[in-house]
């Protein structure tokens, strides 16, 4: 059976953020931390970057609000012509409320697809929830868990590095056959 | 504990000397302003009663920024809301203020001399509300409402510095929906009558809403650099942070979005409806130099700045921050200009000397007045209950 990586549990948060920070300075880059509640400033512990979202949901919307612009001129000017209450048959004010709502479609749906394309789901299963510690997760402990993917993942050197970040156990993580 | 320095302003500080430049200013400009009314009162009028609305909305901003802070229970900006508190304490100064547009008035608003003539039938039919005594009356309840939700509220929180009685925050939050009714529905009423009935035949029901837009969006531009300068003065260090930066310049961006919606929206129904008397607004303001400058309003005020605010990066920048706050109190400058001086010149945007001197005026005595309440007291509410959770706000 092939590594998925390698699970560390610590006791409290504070064990936990110095366990990221050590993480993060042994130069890893795929791994995760996993807690029962947000814990402010873990973030900047684990080095993440910002996330690209937001560029994704700035391009779809503005594409979508560009789109929905460009339909209604096609349709009303170019297509369709018909005069409508003795409006121009390119009537921009009138097309303004559909363009912005696309707009916001657009925005919408890039953020929430857009944040599941990112995290990788839905998927069905985890391998870390092969580890029955793990439960406690969401309960009271705080876990690290570092990719076998990563360039610097090591099954033995990871082990000893994660044991001796104040982890209170240390285990290996196996991809499910 | 905060350091006691770091949240007064230290006497002898160019900033507790704000009263006296600010009263300097004021006092040379209304000399000025005056000087210039006798040779040409109708441009003294137009003139004040512009840099009067611009101040005004800081004031009025400052009084439902208070208002909403309570009502919604935010814990982010109690470190900002005495400097709000004090933007709202000016307004008893405004009542003042308001009396040389009492005594232009004719000049002002042409439904007083067209209904005198009693010749033009759609002003006759809105002479039981647009007459000179109701007017009048509607003023004086305006200034008592809004003075004194102001007071109630300013003296509470103030006393809450000495006594930090947990009760005053629980009152004050009860108060509060019923003050922001009360606040909404005079301020509309008082922008319909200061501002839409100078073009008496023209009306709008969204146009209080729009008043208020303007007006919040300069509230948070003000408050942004009110803190950038008390900080580069070395004050608030410690007790302002990024992260109520990065909140003012959200509502900033929000409130810029909100003001496009409601102008579009006035916009938008007038164009369709194409009814004479409310098409006429957007008449005016198409032709000649004014059509440059509501392009410049629809650019300036929503377009760039949408732009501008969006990135997180920028919000988290209080130079860059409060770079594109002043551009949005100059926009709002810009938007009452829009909208008040077509009135007095149809034909094109004009400016002068009696607009700087009205501006001088209004603006020197509201920063005199602003000044002095900022010295008064601690510039945080010290011992709001909640204070602490301002302080280490973070956003997620």
């Amino acid at each position: 059976m092939a590594a998925y990586g390698v699970l560390a549990e610590y006791a409290s948060p504070a064990d936990l953020f110095r366990a990221c920070e050590r993480v993060r300075e042994a130069g890893y880059t795929k791994w995760d931390a996993h807690t029962p509640f947000p814990v402010h400033g873990l973030d900047r512990a684990m080095g993440m970057r910002r996330s690209v979202l937001p560029w994704i949901i700035l391009v779809v919307g503005l594409s979508a609000a560009a789109g929905g612009f460009l339909l209604q001129w096609w349709v009303h000017d170019k297509a369709y012509p018909l005069t409508i209450s003795g409006k121009p048959h390119f009537a921009w004010p009138a097309y303004v409320p559909i363009t912005f709502e696309l707009g916001v479609l657009g925005g919408a749906l890039a953020a929430v697809l857009g944040m599941f394309g990112l995290n990788q789901l839905p998927r069905h299963h985890h391998p870390l929830f092969e580890i029955p510690r793990f439960a406690r997760f969401s309960d009271d402990r705080f876990f690290i868990s570092i990719e076998a993917g990563d360039p610097r993942f090591d099954p033995t050197a990871t082990r000893h590095f994660l044991e001796g970040s104040g982890a209170t156990a240390v285990e290996l993580v196996e991809e499910p056959a | 504990m905060i350091p006691r320095e770091q949240i007064t302003i230290p006497k002898g500080h160019w900033l507790a000397r704000l009263p006296l430049i600010g009263g300097a200013i004021g006092v040379i400009g209304l000399a000025a302003s005056f000087a210039l009314a006798s040779s040409n009162p109708r441009q003294f009028a137009f003139s004040w009663l512009l840099a009067f609305l611009f101040f005004a909305s800081l004031a009025i901003g400052g009084l439902y920024f208070v208002l909403i802070h309570y009502a919604t229970q935010a814990g982010w900006g109690i470190a900002v809301r005495r400097l709000a508190e004090n933007m709202m304490g000016t307004i008893p100064l405004f009542a003042l203020l308001f009396l040389p547009v009492i005594w232009q008035m004719r000049e002002l608003f042409p439904w007083i001399n067209a209904l005198a003539d009693g010749d033009d039938k759609l002003i006759a039919a809105k002479a039981p509300y647009l007459n000179t005594s109701f007017f009048l009356v509607r003023a004086v309840v305006y200034f008592a409402v809004w003075s004194g939700i102001a007071l109630v509220f300013f003296r509470r929180s103030r006393a809450q510095d000495a006594s930090g009685d947990p009760r005053i925050s629980i009152l004050l939050k009860r108060l509060s929906p019923p003050a922001i009714v009360a606040l909404a529905l005079t301020q509309t009423f008082a922008t319909f009558d200061w501002v839409m009935s100078l073009d008496p035949h023209w009306y709008s029901t969204i146009f209080g809403v729009y008043w208020f837009a303007g007006s919040f969006v300069s509230t948070f531009a003000f408050l942004v650099l009110a803190i950038v300068v008390l900080q580069r003065a070395g004050l608030m260090k410690d007790v302002i942070t990024l992260e109520h930066f990065h909140d003012l310049g959200k509502l900033l961006f929000a409130f810029t979005v909100f003001w496009a919606y409601i102008g579009f929206s006035q916009f938008f129904l007038i164009w369709y409806g194409n009814i004479p008397e409310e098409t006429i607004f957007f008449r005016e303001r198409l032709e000649g130099s004014w059509k440059a400058m509501s392009l410049l309003l629809a650019a300036g005020h929503f377009v760039i700045p949408f732009f501008f605010f969006m990135p997180r990066s920028i919000k988290r920048k209080p130079t860059l921050l409060a770079l594109g706050a002043a551009w949005m109190l100059l926009m709002h400058l810009v938007d009452l200009t829009w909208l008040v001086m077509p009135a007095m010149h149809p034909h094109g945007v004009h400016f002068g000397l009696s607009d700087v001197a009205a501006f001088a005026a209004v603006g020197g005595l509201f920063t005199a007045v602003f000044g002095r309440l900022c010295a008064g007291s601690a510039l945080i509410p010290v011992r709001d209950p909640r204070l602490s959770e301002s302080l280490s706000f973070e956003n997620v």
